[in-house]
């Protein structure tokens, strides 16, 4: 049974996203929409609310269903793969992790290995390996015997991204995960995903709200209003760029940081 | 506080010697009083483990009447159980029980015209009353699957929704058939309703048993997703479960399991809603350990429940459901006051 569902082993194209269109239910109207994220880099989706972002990464990890457009990664038709392997190769992180309190922080990173067990769910020691792995990298290994609903929301930000670890992902998706955090687990967060794509070829897909932070972690910066890519670029041309102010409708400055001398920007009503 | 989890020999070996010792005094316990030790003398001695015991009418009691029954009791509290771990878990309802897509009130529906046609049907030695009680619950559970389904999918909502929906419907014809039917055996009726079905002879068990059994195992199938439902309908997606069409599975395997057990006891509740609670609290949320557990425990609790009808009420002894309501709410309670944590779901 597993060794009948193959592993994805990628080679160099990364993610490519082309002509997504149409709308999923309540979900807002893709238009057209394309996109690509070389293999391991860094892509950071900035978007207004209700710009389709969401619609985007489920579509990638498979929650909605692809109806027109098409979606590779590493040469492979994603849209076309069973679920479960589609899932050994492509995680989310989503906002908050949503699992009930009794789970312990292992149950619930385990979870993470849901396509690689066997039809009864049985578990191998490569299984248990991995969960280390994950965990040991997303730093909750202290926490593994807690339950998850007596667990900070930093910390369950980290078992979340612990589990999709765990699924030995090539395609990490980050669906708003740094939203609910401080700062520091921002920061925290975003570098262990930043080492992790260095070191390991992790190519990276975010949706995220602050252009700044998106600015300091990411290699590219992609702008998504009206359900389609608007603009593109390196953190300098997008942040620079006079359609960030029309995308969200504000009056904005750009300026470098004093320190790292990465570009910024900011409102001035 | 960090969690511990009994291991799994100590779980699973203990609720099997339950079972066994529940079994053994569910068959001990009766009209006429039998030693439980020669109630295990004859059971091992068809087995040959053991001499035959001297009193042939014994023999006769144990294993042509008491025996069958208690096994049958053990089959509805397994299956029961099992299908509350299913849609509890699926639906990632606490309240949720075997006959949350109208099971029940289809089977009761069937189970009435069963008795009021007094149709004199029969297949593989089940008569009129369970098959139409089978039938009647497959039909509803049908029924709300088609009505819950909305463009394709399958809403956990719309589906809690639809089958309270089609319950409460089914409930008000069962009121009317009941009013209108002018039926004799009102008193049987409202002993089904209680769980008090009657059926308990070795023909069932050989139709019934391996349906249950089957079905049980079948479920087994389906622990690693509903492992992962617990991240919700997108995070089962995301973790690679083909979401549709697992719901659809453990729904349908559920109401299956459901169905063979009312067709056999008449409608027994609680079990299902209690039990898989008090697994949980045993052996944690993973279904992998959850399904059996709650499976071992709840066959051990009905047929316990049934014992103590018998003692409690004789001779007819009262229907089981009544004494699974009276000893399981209390029982529960007692279990989530002395687990001292809150009870985390």
């Amino acid at each position: 049974m597993v060794g009948a569902v193959p592993s994805c082993t990628p080679p160099g194209q990364g993610l490519a996203v082309e002509g997504l269109t149409g709308g999923y239910g309540a979900s807002p109207v893709l238009d057209n929409l394309s996109l690509h994220v070389p293999h391991g880099t860094m892509a950071a989706l900035l978007a207004p609310n209700g710009a389709g972002k969401s619609t985007l990464l489920n579509l990638i990890s498979g929650v909605l269903p692809l109806r027109a457009g098409r979606i590779e990664f590493a040469g492979q038709d994603l849209g076309r793969l069973p679920a479960r392997t589609r899932a050994r190769c492509v995680a989310t992180v989503p906002q908050a992790l949503s699992v009930p309190s009794a789970f312990s922080v292992r149950e619930c990173v385990s979870l993470g290995r849901t396509p690689y067990l066997t039809a009864w769910g049985g578990e191998h020691e490569t299984d248990r390996e991995q969960v280390a792995w994950a965990m040991s990298l997303a730093q909750v290994t202290d926490l593994a015997d807690r339950r998850v609903g007596e667990i900070s929301g930093g910390e369950r930000q980290r078992v979340a991204l612990a589990l999709a670890l765990a699924q030995e992902p090539s395609l990490l998706l980050l669906d708003e995960a740094t939203a609910n955090l401080d700062l520091h687990h921002q920061v925290e967060v975003l570098s262990l995903v930043r080492r992790l794509s260095r070191e390991r070829t992790l190519t990276v897909l975010a949706a995220i709200h602050d252009p700044n932070l998106a600015g300091l972690f990411f290699d590219q910066l992609h702008l998504l209003a009206g359900g389609r890519i608007v603009a593109g670029g390196t953190p300098e041309e997008v942040l620079c760029s006079p359609i960030l102010e029309s995308v969200f409708e504000l009056r904005l400055t750009s300026l470098r940081h004093p320190v790292l001398g990465t570009p910024l920007v900011f409102w001035h009503g | 506080m960090s969690i511990r989890r009994p291991g799994s020999t100590t779980v699973f070996g203990g609720l099997l010697l339950l079972l066994l010792g529940s079994l053994i005094a569910g068959v001990a316990v009766g009209e006429t009083a039998i030693p439980p030790g020669q109630v295990a003398q004859v059971l091992l001695s068809r087995v040959g483990w053991a001499a035959a015991v001297a009193d042939p009418t014994l023999e006769a009691i144990i294993l042509a009447y008491r025996l069958p029954g208690a096994v049958v009791l053990a089959l509805v509290g397994a299956a029961l159980s099992g299908a509350g771990v299913l849609f509890q878990g699926m639906l990632r309802n606490p309240l949720a029980d075997p006959y949350a897509l109208g099971t029940s009130g289809g089977a009761a529906v069937g189970a009435v015209l069963g008795m009021l046609t007094g149709a004199r049907i029969s297949f593989l030695g089940l008569g009129a009353v369970p098959l139409f009680a089978f039938a009647g619950a497959m039909a509803a559970m049908l029924l709300v699957m088609q009505l819950a389904t909305v463009g394709g999918r399958l809403p956990m909502v719309t589906v809690l929704l639809a089958g309270f929906a089609v319950s409460t419907v089914l409930g008000a014809c069962l009121t009317m058939l009941l009013q209108i039917g002018n039926l004799q055996q009102t008193t049987t009726v409202y002993r089904w309703m209680a769980g008090g079905g009657g059926v308990a002879g070795w023909r069932e068990v050989s139709t019934a048993g391996p349906l249950i059994l089957l079905g049980l195992a079948a479920c087994a199938g389906l622990v690693r997703s509903l492992n992962a439902f617990s991240l919700g309908e997108d995070g089962a997606a995301r973790v690679g479960v083909n979401v549709e069409q697992d719901k659809r599975l453990t729904l349908a395997a559920g109401s299956f399991l459901t169905a063979v057990a009312v067709s056999l006891s008449g409608l027994v509740g609680f079990v299902g809603l209690v039990v898989p609670h008090a697994a949980r609290l045993l052996v944690g949320p993973d279904h992998r350990r959850l399904l059996p557990a709650a499976a071992l425990a709840g066959a051990s609790f009905l047929t316990v429940c049934d014992l103590l009808a018998r003692v409690l009420f004789p001779p007819g002894g009262l229907p089981v459901g009544v004494v699974t309501a009276f000893l399981g709410g209390p029982f529960f309670l007692y279990l989530l006051r002395k687990s001292r944590r809150e009870y985390q779901w």
